[in-house]
């Protein structure tokens, strides 16, 4: 639908009025609408990712004390500027210092004081992922159509059930 | 793909059996997690998010909400498929695909519980999901809490003593908790309140958005509020701020439809009723277009001008008047002007068996 103002441009914006008891409803396109004062922000929401990639881009401008990289999946400060993402768990560790400065200021605080987390006891996780790894392979054998390995895995997955 | 076989099809949350069901269609309470020891989602290799997705695999069978759910992967699925899904809000555009001209990542999947679910190699390994009718975040908090302590005790999560729970994104990090409230607000938007309300959101760490998520249009006139901070404030905590405040708003979108009425009764009733024949008549329909005249009558039956209609239908026609559902209806692809003759006729039938009369 062609702007009901200007006709030119396309309508994106519903601006209904309700003026001395009657209702009227008005197709804008974003200029026009702007011009009788209607804030389009209706319409289309700011973008949060944009304010938020302005904050990254303020905040990391290398703060002395943090790593040029996390040692554990490679990401750098530059890596992080340009997506706003971390690259892994370490990289809180690699760039603390900047990361502290750019929670309090998207959050008003960088100290959790939600739930607390404990991980799962070790034995467990290693038996957790033994199973998976048995079953991984118990599928691989079946696919293949090795029945005598897959006997055998299925055994052994059965002594931890 | 067959989505009768899910618990409830996937949209038990349109039932509008939850609270305040006439003006808040929905909440939602995510948990962002990530599992330790790889990199997050965007960076890891095709090989490690494959591991993450076969480790919360095995841990699922062990999980009552999951076990007898569905499993998806979502990088095998057509794109007809994966679009059905997101506008099921069962998976974000991210998982879908949809987001960037990557696409759709390897071992991107979703787990489809009874009422909760699982999105696995989204922007964080995991995206634990509760989504109810209505206006009911206690009863969403506790499920998704349930989920998370379980699943938890099974998977070792990247947890920081001081950050909390670590996620890809800073925004998400602590308690890696977005709580939302979709609801309807056109007495709001009609009396022009609504840029104050929203303003005074942003002003207390609240935010909102469209009917689809991050950086959608806000269309028909509803609204997903939630919180903006996840840091530094207990779970509890933010989901008390937000229940108090979507309160407030129930009640200032309850007082703007009384004065509309009061001030413009003869207009407004004329304009819901056109809003009305147009979906019982029309033979094309653009998706905006629907959206704002289901806005209208659902806005009609909420002040009880008509009657005869329920809320459900209203709801359901929200999600299958869009493209991805009425190509399902149809059995094939469409072209777009097909899909507003579709669109046109779904929705003349789901309203003429139900014929909405004057209240
Ligand atoms: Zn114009
Ligand atoms: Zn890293």
């Amino acid at each position: 639908m062609l702007c009901e103002n200007c006709k030119e441009r396309d309508a994106v914006v519903n601006l209904t009025q309700v003026k001395s008891g009657a209702v009227t409803q008005l197709h804008l396109c974003e200029k026009c609408a702007a011009e009788q004062g209607v804030e389009t922000s209706v319409a289309s929401p700011h973008s949060q990712i944009g304010d938020f990639l302005q904050a990254v881009q303020q905040q990391s401008l290398t703060v002395p004390g943090d790593q040029s990289s996390c040692h554990f999946c490679g990401a750098t400060t530059r890596d992080f500027r340009s997506s706003g993402r971390l690259g892994c768990a370490r990289c809180y560790g690699a760039f603390e210092r900047s990361l502290r400065e750019l929670l309090r200021r998207l959050h008003g605080n960088s100290r959790h004081t939600g739930r607390r987390y404990e991980p799962p006891a070790p034995e467990l996780l290693e038996q957790a992922s033994l199973v998976g790894q048995l079953k991984d392979r118990l599928r691989r054998a079946v696919e293949a159509e090795q029945f005598e390995l897959a006997a055998e895995l299925r055994d052994r997955l059965r002594t931890y059930e | 793909m067959d989505l009768s076989l899910l618990p409830d099809g996937g949209v038990g949350w349109l039932d509008a059996s939850g609270d305040h069901a006439d003006i808040v269609l929905s909440t939602r309470i995510r948990l962002a997690r990530n599992v330790e020891g790889y990199a997050f989602t965007p960076r890891a290799r095709d090989g490690e998010r494959l591991r993450v997705l076969s480790q919360i695999r095995e841990a699922a069978q062990h999980l009552r909400p999951l076990q007898a759910g569905m499993l998806l992967r979502v990088d095998e699925l057509p794109t007809l498929d994966r679009q059905l899904l997101h506008e099921r809000h069962l998976v974000s555009k991210e998982l879908a695909g949809f987001d960037g001209p990557a696409g759709v990542r390897t071992g991107a999947a979703v787990l489809l519980g009874d009422d909760v679910s699982l999105m696995v190699n989204e922007e964080d390994h995991l995206r634990l999901q509760a989504l109810r009718s209505g206006f009911e975040l206690p009863a969403a908090w506790r499920a998704v809490e349930q989920l998370d302590q379980d699943l938890g005790g099974r998977v070792p999560y990247a947890f920081h003593g001081e950050f909390g729970f670590l996620t890809a994104c800073p925004t998400n990090t602590g308690t890696g908790m977005r709580a939302s409230v979709l609801i309807h607000l056109p007495g709001l938007v009609l009396t022009k309140e609504i840029q104050k309300v929203l303003a005074g959101l942003q002003q207390i760490g609240l935010t909102y958005r469209g009917l689809y998520g991050e950086g959608s249009e806000v269309v028909g006139n509803f609204f997903q509020i939630s919180n903006q901070t996840t840091l530094g404030r207990s779970e509890e905590e933010l989901i008390d701020h937000l229940a108090q405040v979507v309160r407030r708003v129930i009640e200032k979108e309850e007082e703007a439809r009384r004065v509309l009425l009061r001030d413009a009764g003869t207009t407004v009733e004329d304009k819901l009723w056109r809003a009305y024949g147009t979906l019982r008549y029309a033979r094309s329909l653009t998706f905006e277009e629907a959206m704002n005249y289901l806005s209208g009558v659902r806005l009609a039956v909420g002040l009880k001008l008509i009657s005869g209609l329920s809320v459900y239908t209203l709801n359901k026609l929200l999600i299958f008047c869009q493209p991805a559902h009425l190509a399902y209806l149809e059995g094939r692809a469409l072209t777009e002007s097909e899909v507003h003759v579709a669109r046109a006729r779904y929705v003349r039938q789901a309203l003429s068996s139900e014929a909405g009369t004057a209240g």
